[in-house]
Order: C-alpha cells, then structure tokens, then sequence
C-alpha cells in the first residue's frame, strides 16, 4: 500500500468531468469532492448534496429584521418618549414602513452572508485547502480518496476513459499549506 | 449544462476564436498581475490631484462650517445635496445590473456586474461624505442614529425621510458591499492561487480560503439569487427615499408624489450613464473587447433611452399637474424654472436628459463608440442639473418676494464637488488594479453555450435553419471585436 492520500483527476471540460462522475458511481468508487472554478449546474444532484436551507434561514432573518424595526420605533416614539410632531398621532403605522423595510433586508442580507461564510468555513486569513492549484483556473477536478478505494490503477483509468487531461496522485492532502 | 445550445439568434456575449477558461482567467487578471501602464497612471494622477483637492476643501469646511459654502438664508441647501443625489443615482446602476439583470437572467449582465457594483460602493462613499460635509457639525454625525436619550439628543424623528434615509443609504452601501464581496471570493482564490510571495499571502487573506468545491458553489449560487432578490426592492426603496427628502416637505415644486417612480428611473438612467463612461475606456484600455462587446453597449444604451424617455415623461407630467392642480404657488415655482433667472439650468437639463438621448434611436449612434461616450458624459451633466433645478429654483423664489436670491457657488463648494470626482476615479482605477474587473467565474459559465465560438460550432454542425444563420451572422456586424471576413462564406 502506497502513501498516496487522493487521486486527482482533472478535466478541462465540464461536461467530461460531469461523465466522469458518473463513471466512477457507476463502479462504486466513492468521491470525496470535486473542485471547479464556476459553479456547474447538476452536479450537487449527481454527488447527493442536499437542498441549500439557507433559504428559509434569510426569511427568518427578514422577519427578526422587521419586527426589530417596528419594536424600535413603536417603543421610542409611541411609548417611551412620544412627541408631539405637528399635533400628528404618535403611532403612524405608515411612517414606520420604510424604516421597517430597509432593516428587514439588512437583517436578511447580514444574516444570510454571515451563515454562508460560517456554514462553508470562510473567513479572513483562512488557509485555504486547495488540492490542486488550477482548480480556480481552467480545471475540473474531481477528488477521489486513495485509502478508502484501493483500486487505484482502475480509477485512474476510469478518470482517463471520461477525458481527464491529467491524472495526479497526491501524496498530501491539501497542497496549498506550505 | 451545454446538452442543450442556446438559439442562434442571440447574439454572442464573447467573442473571439481561441476562448479558453485559462485564456478567460489571464484576460482579465492581466492588468492585476502586471505592473500598470501610463495610461492608468496618468490617470491615477489626476484623480489623486483631484482626491486631495476634496479633502481640502472637505476640511476647510469641517474646520470654517457650512458658512464656507455660498448658502444663504433662502437657498439653503444647493450643492451639496445635489451633489449627494447625483452620487447616490449613480450609485444605483450597480445593483441593478447585478440584482434585476440576475433575476431577469440577462446573461449580458455578467461581464458588466462587478465593475459597476464597483462603482455603486465608490459613488455611494461620495454621496456619504456629503451627508456628513453638509450637518455643520460632522463630529455629531451620529446623531442621526437612534441612540438613547442619554447621549444627548432625542430620539431621532422617525417620522422624518432624513431618518429613514440614513437607513435607506447605510443599508443600501452594506449590502452592496456584501453582495459585490460574495461575488468576487472565488475570483480573489483565483488571483491567489497564481500569485507567489507576499502577493499569495495578502489575497490567501482576502478569499477567505475559498477552493470551490461542490457545497461552496452551491450556496453560493443560493445566496446570490436572495441577495438579488432583497436587492431589487432595495434598489428602487433607496431613490424613493430619496426623493422623499423633498416630496414629504410642502415646498413647491418638491411636493410631488410623482418623485418616487421619476427619481427611481433617473438614478437608473445616470448610473448606466456612468457605466458606459467608465466601461467604454476601461474595456479599450484593459483590452477587454471579446467580454464587453458591442451588444452589451447597444443593450446599455437601450435602457437609456427607456429610462431617459421616462424621466423626460416625468417633466412634462410634472409641468402638466403644475397648471392642473390650480395651486398659482405650483405653478409659479415651473413657470419660474423654465423661464425666471434659472432658465439655462432648466434647459440644460432638458437638452441633456430628455432631448439629446432620442439620438440613442439611431442605431449608428447607438453602436459608434465615441458618440456613445459623449452622450453618456452629456447625461451624467444632465443629471447634475436636474437635482440642481429641483433644489435650488424651488428655492431661491419663496414666498416672500423680499428674500428672493440667487445661489453663488464658492471655490469651497467647487472644490468638494470636483474633489468627490477625484475621490470617485482614484477608488475605482485602484480597483482596476487589485481586483479582477470582470466577474471572472460568471464568465466562465457563459462560454460554452453563449461565445462566439460555440455559436460557430453549432453552424459548422449544420441542422440550423439557414435564415436563423443568416440572421445571426447579420447581427455580427455591429461587432469590433468579430472578424468579419470569416463569416463570408457562410
């Protein structure tokens, strides 16, 4: 058994790298990731990633936004320290809107931004865990864990087979750390 | 995803033979990754004399207050808030082109959006700086937050517009920064992935450890579509606020409900007004051709001429409700804008935003380059003048005839305001250099199905109907950046 950790293959075309996932779940071979430098529609159905919950997380975030706005504004100007503006009625519902408007995208749009940076992990200076460099360049590359599938020369071949340009065996696992 | 071709006869969004995905990267990295050329400098210069200009001018104003600006007690406010509103309409094409353009999938916008959601951030930090120029005492700027009673003031007013702008502006430039910083973390991994040194290690920071795999981009793709979708109502809430700084209050000719939809239009109108001017040097400069091609400023000067057709709709309805609602005060405050000392104002305004953009119906104007840029600066003036009118010629005539006056400018209020354009041209040419100017990874999604290259291919395969092609090959010829001669035989 070798030390190689991960086995690369990378593809200069989407389409190609779409076949080749198909391809190795054809044969059973598990893929640990795949790397790409745009986003490729399909391939979350293919590799069995679940629908995106972010969605209902930045209504609620929204919802908390408006009802804040209104809190704010009902306790300040029509409980706690009511003014008499013109003789006008302290609660003006219609006043209130675009104050209460403005902080529900506020809310939904920190919200929603913050939970993806912390639901994928980024954040400033975080190293980043790239395994092959071209990966935000020009190639597709699809990841495949070495210890779990001991069929190396089978995978590579499969990978070879759907048109990847280049087969890599790393021996680390993310070659970006220096 | 390219299991099925787009129609033939759309047009290409890029053009050129030999497009690859590495070719897309170091087309638009390479002002980034190299050193910057004269032209930039040149540039960098002036702006930077410009940048210096303002912040003198801004401090001779914190330091001599307001008194420093040619306000008197009838025109109270003038350039500044005109040009605060100048700022923040330009300021609105950003966000619409990478909100309303998203949800509408215009993919044409997707060469364009991060330049101009650039521009938003670098217009709407101009239009900051004039709010807080313009309250006299800067120091106390926040103020206008809702701070409890003990620091000194009362709880803001939240029945003012100049409240709910404070909201509407801080919302609007956070969010805009948020959304133009999630696009561009995997073009920074880009950049970082080709750099070494100390250029690797600044960028490692700034992508946030972005790789691009599966479950990142499709979040990503998650967020981007609700951040377009909150984005567009924001767009249009910010100008109507806006434009509820004059509705709300009872001076004639600002107390019009039409101002919302009017104002709204003309922040869309100017602010794709500036795109043009910056994108149609940037694009010659950078050489940047085959990303932002002839379409895209066809396209871009097609909603000039829709916007600015309804701006002009606006002038006229205004003038018509003026004489119809029977108020002698309404209809004195336009009789007065159009033919009372502020005239040539008023009539600049009306060439410039109404008049000279119908040439845009000519379609050789429309695809000449020169004439393009011209009347995108023509309606970048127009648009000063307009806020110009609004404000100062309802002002300067009250109600009492005895403290009728005139506005004078000083070079403090000149200052400031060629200053912001320095402010403006250093932040977005520094841009230029830092950050890729066109959404790399959003472009890479559109070269197999939309290129010219794949719309080649789909001919060469033949099965398409012959007056499709020649339809198609026909629309190419507006195109610079596409070698005519290929197409001869087909």
């Amino acid at each position: 058994m070798s030390n190689i950790k991960y086995i690369l293959g990378s593809f200069g075309d989407p389409d190609e790298m779409l076949h080749g996932i198909e391809k190795l779940q054809e044969n059973n071979i598990k893929i640990h990731d795949v790397y790409t430098p745009m986003p490729i529609h399909g391939i979350e159905a293919k590799l069995g990633i679940k629908r995106s919950r972010l969605d209902m997380l930045a209504f609620f975030c929204g919802i908390t936004g408006t009802v804040s706005a209104f809190a704010l504004i009902y306790l300040t100007s029509v409980v706690d320290w009511r003014n008499n503006i013109g003789g006008k009625p302290a609660f003006a519902l219609p006043d209130f809107i675009p104050i209460m408007f403005e902080l529900t995208i506020l809310f939904t749009a920190f919200g929603l931004v913050l939970s993806y940076y912390a639901s994928t992990h980024l954040f400033p200076g975080r190293a980043p865990r790239v395994m092959d460099l071209r990966a935000t360049d020009d190639r597709f590359i699809i990841a495949v864990d070495a210890q779990l599938n001991a069929e190396h020369s089978k995978i590579d071949g499969l990978l070879k087979d759907a048109g990847a340009i280049e087969v890599k065996h790393n021996e680390r696992k993310y070659i970006s750390y220096e | 995803m390219s299991g099925h071709n787009e129609s033939i006869l759309r047009e290409p969004l890029i053009t050129g033979r030999d497009i690859t995905y590495a070719k897309i990267t170091s087309d638009i990295l390479e002002p980034v990754e190299n050193k910057p050329n004269r032209a930039w400098w040149i540039g960098f210069i002036a702006a930077l004399c410009g940048a210096t200009l303002w912040l003198v001018a801004v401090s001779y104003t914190f330091w001599n207050g307001i008194g420093s600006w040619g306000l008197n007690k009838t025109v109270g406010w003038a350039w500044d808030i005109t040009g605060f509103v100048w700022w923040v309409g330009i300021g609105h094409a950003g966000t619409l082109i990478s909100a309303v353009l998203l949800l509408f999938r215009q993919n044409w916008r997707n060469s364009i959006n991060r330049s101009a959601e650039a521009m938003t951030i670098f217009a709407v930090i101009c239009a900051a700086t004039y709010v807080v120029s313009h309250m006299g005492r800067p120091w106390l700027a926040y103020w206008v937050l809702p701070l409890p009673n003990q620091f000194g003031s009362l709880w803001v007013n939240f029945n003012s517009p100049l409240v709910w702008d404070m909201f509407a502006i801080s919302t609007y430039f956070s969010v805009s920064l948020l959304f133009w910083y999630t696009g561009l973390l995997p073009d920074i991994a880009t950049i970082r992935d080709r750099a070494v040194g100390l250029r690797r290690k600044i960028y490692t920071i700034f992508s946030f450890g972005w790789n691009g795999n599966v479950k990142t981009w499709q979040r990503f793709e998650t967020v981007s579509l609700i951040l377009a979708g909150i984005s567009t109502p924001l767009v249009l809430s910010v100008h109507t606020i806006v434009s509820m700084d004059f509705a709300t209050s009872v001076i004639p000719g600002w107390h019009t409900t039409i101002f919302p939809p009017y104002f709204v239009a003309g922040a869309i109108f100017s602010g794709f007004a500036m795109v043009l001017t910056l994108l149609l040097v940037a694009r010659k400069v950078l050489g940047l051709e085959n990303y932002i091609t002839m379409f895209h400023i066809e396209s871009m000067n097609k909603i000039i001429i829709l916007t600015g057709s309804i701006v002009g709709v606006a002038y006229i309805t205004e003038f018509f409700i003026a004489w119809y609602s029977g108020s002698e005060y309404e209809a004195y405050a336009f009789v007065n804008r159009s033919t009372g000392p502020y005239w040539w104002a008023y009539w600049m305004m009306m060439t410039c935003n109404v008049i000279s953009p119908q040439l845009l119906w000519f379609k050789k104007i429309r695809l000449s380059i020169p004439a393009t840029w011209i009347l995108s600066i023509v309606v970048n003036i127009g648009m000063w003048f307009e806020r110009f009118v609004i404000i100062v010629t309802s002002l300067h005539r009250d109600y009492l005839p005895s403290s009728w006056a005139m506005f004078y400018p000083t070079w403090v209020d000149v200052s400031v305001f060629v200053g912001s354009i320095g402010v403006f041209f250093t932040l977005f040419l520094l841009f230029l250099r830092v950050l890729p100017s066109i959404a790399i990874a959003e472009v890479k999604i559109i070269l197999k199905s939309s290129s010219e290259q794949a719309k080649l291919k789909q001919i060469k395969e033949g099965h398409l109907d012959k007056t499709y092609v020649k339809e198609y090959v026909e629309s190419l010829e507006k195109f610079d950046s596409v070698k005519q001669e290929d197409y001869a035989k087909i």
